[in-house]
């Protein structure tokens, strides 16, 4: 491509052939496909809304293909808040190039000007009528397969008549009726059901296994220390399993840190320090009169999805089919023919959907189980689902975090200076990352290596655990440290936002804090460091809201602001929350305002920022993945509880229209914001800053006691 | 182990499944009769994924043997009536009141339970009648309206 061509939008410039993203070989229908997975979030509908405004046809008339290695675009993982933005960009230019090639060779059929026809709902007509011509009548295939040429206009915003609308769910009506739709509802032909043994802690090898007096339809796979059965039922293999428990013996390693001084384990460990940002206050520094400092810490979250993890394999000589609802398809065929040495060539994943993922879950690992139980079970297909604990004890983890922040204020109360260090394990666990596979049971394999530790990805304000640790306040000095840790006796990786959650909550508690030290109110004293008008925008509609300047006193009753863009480049979102504090911690309003830039679903957004908070106040009220030295051991969910129905504040949400803007994602705006804010709340109510998360009535006890 | 035949009525419809006295009714729903809407979660009956209508109450089937469940079953599927979703099953669309959806069909039946009993509940009658029921994605908030629309109760205030 010529260097003066303009760039090509999102994942087409990874992927230009347009025929890859879109065809008309069903009669009266638009075939789409994305690289990006539906897990609950709407991103289908989203899409489909892009393709129908460029193709000018009714929204029911487009058809999302399934996401599979074989056919689809290679948008890499569904992860970072960036369908919209990677797979909605590309789709709409494939789109709007598809729209204006098809015309262009009806114009030439026709023997008249492009610019005479116009396209109503897939038929080409031109002022005279009907032209008998339609988008299923050309050779959309022949035509459409060619790569992206030089970009053409989109539909502006301002005539969206599809996109930038409420559109209901295209997946709802399944999921209240029960029709089979997750991976977990599939049955293929001959299908048999395969479950793993795990070890009885995170360090264990298998010493011995006496015969565990399997029926003789049980097969039992044993390689290592991965101990799995295949039967021909789900009972079986259930039953089968309990026996190959209760018969093998494992030595133990304890491996795990001490639970009770996360804080020491996180400073202590050795780390790798690189540098986010450095920018020193100048002359600025010798303004300083008052430093403070603080130390803000959350523990390891669990995923917890709603389903334990699925998944199914089957073996054709040397190649495998696999079915998952990994959140990264490509990526999972990358590391199972790196596991076993294979040609990628020789793996095939079909994603088919599962229940709500919030990021890097047990749905790789389940498949490399799936994969490696299969081989016992000749050409049949094996079905493979996790349980309760495995998804608990096993799916990896969202790190435990430590941040020091410090920071100098002038005598009139500005912030001068600013550090922030933050101590974690990394978050970029997924499978390839660093060059290896990183699936759970090939650990436990014979000659197997236990997995390195996580990366952490660029040492940016964007990526890993210092996600969000460069505030976007006007600081003159700021210097932000990354500690990351060389030692992974949990194993970690992405959930939602990374380490915007931690660095959020803690940047936005130690705002109030200055802001109680300048004397000033929370809100004018951040609206006082920030420039950025869409930043100020949400701050204060989120405080208009919430009623922020008239705001009650009451016992036990707090409100507290907080607000980020959301990885320093993405989404903004301000959040106002109120707690009260009595007996319990309870949140009982949020108030969120965001600024996505332009929006296609707008109930889209709106439940992906309802759900976010919702899901951040449960992990900063309650949440905390609880082990000893040999497992972990928040199993289920009375040890690791989650909030419910009648624990969940109300939440209102508003979008800021700042449709001039470009579309960003909505999934993970919330998580930080809606830390800082409940934080705030908390310490309004009590009198007294909790800085170690979750803000349990124990931890609030704690830190009175300490004050 | 011994194998014996159980008759259950799911759905309206007499059924017969052979097999051990201990086996959960989610999984004979599931595996012997073909029903995907019950789905399981935990094994534990401690988050509501698999909750089915036994003689009108709403209750787990993954830690129910179908030895003990006695009574006619209804599961999402038997809801829809003379071709028309429940009226729970349409809130639901309506109010968009899911994300991933795996939870829904054990909520739409804890609802379909409430209103039987409670054909008017306050909100808060409603937030308790789904406490047992676990959200993951945190759509709670339009459940809730869902199940009140459902009550054919105004759902104004809601945020959008």
């Amino acid at each position: 491509m010529p260097a003066s061509s303009p760039p090509l939008a999102g994942s087409l410039a990874a992927n230009p052939v347009l025929a890859r993203w879109l065809d008309f070989s069903r009669d009266g229908e638009v075939t789409i496909r994305s690289g990006k997975v539906e897990f609950g979030q709407g991103i289908w509908t989203a899409l489909a809304q892009v393709a129908a405004e460029e193709l000018q046809v009714a929204l029911a008339r487009v058809r999302v293909a399934p996401v599979s290695t074989s056919t689809s675009p290679d948008e890499g993982f569904t992860a970072g808040s960036r369908s919209v933005q990677d797979s909605g960009s590309a789709l709409r230019q494939a789109c709007a190039l598809a729209r204006d090639l098809l015309l262009a060779a009806a114009a030439a059929r026709l023997e008249v000007s492009p610019a005479a026809l116009t396209m109503t709902d897939g038929q080409i007509r031109t002022a005279a009528g009907p032209t008998g011509l339609s988008y299923w009548s050309l050779d959309a295939a022949g035509i459409l397969d060619r790569p992206a040429g030089a970009p053409v206009p989109a539909r502006p915003p301002g005539e969206w008549s599809v996109a930038g609308r409420s559109a209901p769910r295209l997946d709802i009506p399944d999921k209240v009726t029960g029709r089979p739709r997750f991976l977990h509802d599939l049955v293929l032909p001959d299908m048999a059901y395969g479950r793993v043994v795990r070890p009885p802690a995170v360090a264990a090898e298998l010493s011995e296994l006496p015969d565990p007096g399997l029926s003789r339809e049980a097969v039992l796979v044993r390689d290592g220390s991965f101990l799995g059965v295949v039967a021909p039922t789900d009972r079986a293999a259930l039953r089968a399993a309990r026996q190959v428990a209760r018969a093998a013996r494992w030595r133990v390693t304890q491996s795990l840190p001490d639970p009770r001084d996360l804080r020491g384990f996180l400073l202590a460990a050795p780390s790798e320090t690189l540098t986010v940002l450095d920018r020193p206050a100048g002359d600025a520094a010798g303004l300083v009169t008052r430093t403070l400092t603080a130390e803000f810490t959350r523990p390891f979250l669990a995923h917890a999805s709603m389903a334990p993890s699925c998944a199914i394999a089957r073996w054709d000589g040397g190649s495998v089919t696999v079915w998952s609802h990994s959140q990264g398809i490509f990526a999972l065929r990358g590391a199972i023919a790196a596991g076993l040495g294979l040609e990628v060539g020789q793996v095939t994943v079909h994603h088919v959907e599962g229940a709500g993922a919030y990021g890097h879950n047990g749905a790789d690992d389940v498949a490399m189980d799936a994969v490696l139980l299969a081989r016992a079970a000749g050409g049949r297909a094996v079905r493979v689902l996790w349980t309760r604990e495995d998804e608990m004890c096993w799916a990896p983890l969202g790190s435990a975090m430590l941040a020091r922040l410090s920071a100098g204020l002038d005598a009139g109360g500005r912030i001068v200076t600013w550090r922030q260090d933050v101590w974690s394990n990394g978050f970029i666990g997924r499978p390839g990352s660093g060059g290896e596979p990183r699936l759970l049971p090939l650990a436990h394999l014979a000659g197997g290596r236990p997995m390195s530790p996580a990366p952490d990805g660029p040492p940016t304000g964007a990526m890993g655990s210092t996600r969000n640790a460069v505030p976007g306040y006007d600081i003159p000095g700021m210097h932000v440290t990354r500690h990351r840790l060389l030692d992974m006796p949990v194993r970690t990786s992405s959930l939602r936002s990374l380490g915007a959650h931690l660095n959020v909550f803690a940047i936005e508690s130690f705002m109030d804090e200055l802001a109680a030290a300048a004397g000033a109110d929370p809100v004018e004293f951040r609206l006082a460091h920030l420039t950025d008008p869409r930043a100020r925008q949400v701050l204060t509609e989120a405080a208009r809201m919430a009623g922020w300047d008239t705001r009650g006193r009451r016992d036990g009753t707090g409100y507290g602001a907080g607000v980020a863009r959301y990885k320093g480049d993405a989404g903004y979102c301000a959040a106002v929350a109120e707690v009260e504090a009595d007996t319990d911690i309870r949140v009982r309003r949020l108030w969120l305002a965001v600024d996505v830039g332009r929006v296609i679903n707008p109930d889209g957004v709106i439940n992906q920022v309802e759900g976010g908070a919702v899901q951040s106040a449960s992990w900063t009220l309650r949440e905390q993945v609880r082990f000893d030295r040999d497992r972990i051991t928040s199993a289920a969910w009375d040890s690791y509880p989650i909030l419910r129905f009648t624990e969940v504040p109300e939440v209102m949400v508003r979008i800021v229209d700042t449709s001039g803007e470009a579309e960003t994602g909505a999934g993970e705006l919330a998580q930080g914001p809606v830390a800082g804010a409940i934080g705030n709340a908390v310490a309004d109510a009590v009198g007294v800053r909790v800085r170690d998360l979750p803000l349990t009535r124990e931890q609030v006890a704690r830190a009175i006691e300490e004050n | 182990m011994d194998e014996d035949e159980f008759r259950l009525t799911v759905n309206g419809a007499e059924r017969s499944v052979t097999c051990e006295p201990d086996t959960p009714l989610l999984d004979v729903l599931r595996h012997d009769l073909g029903l995907a809407g019950p789905r399981f979660g935990c094994g534990m009956g401690l988050c509501g994924a698999c909750f089915v209508l036994i003689e009108g109450r709403a209750r787990s089937s993954c830690d129910l043997p179908v030895s003990a469940a006695g009574g006619p079953i209804i599961t999402v599927e038997g809801l829809p009536a003379s071709g028309r979703l429940h009226p729970v099953q349409q809130a639901f669309i309506d109010e968009q009141a899911a994300q991933c959806g795996y939870c829904t069909s054990g909520m739409v039946i804890t609802a379909v339970a409430l209103l039987r009993d409670h054909p008017s509940p306050t909100e808060q009658e409603v937030r308790e009648a789904l406490d047992g029921n676990l959200c993951r994605c945190g759509a709670h908030g339009r459940i809730v309206r869902a199940v009140l629309k459902a009550a054919g109760q105004d759902t104004a205030g809601q945020s959008r």
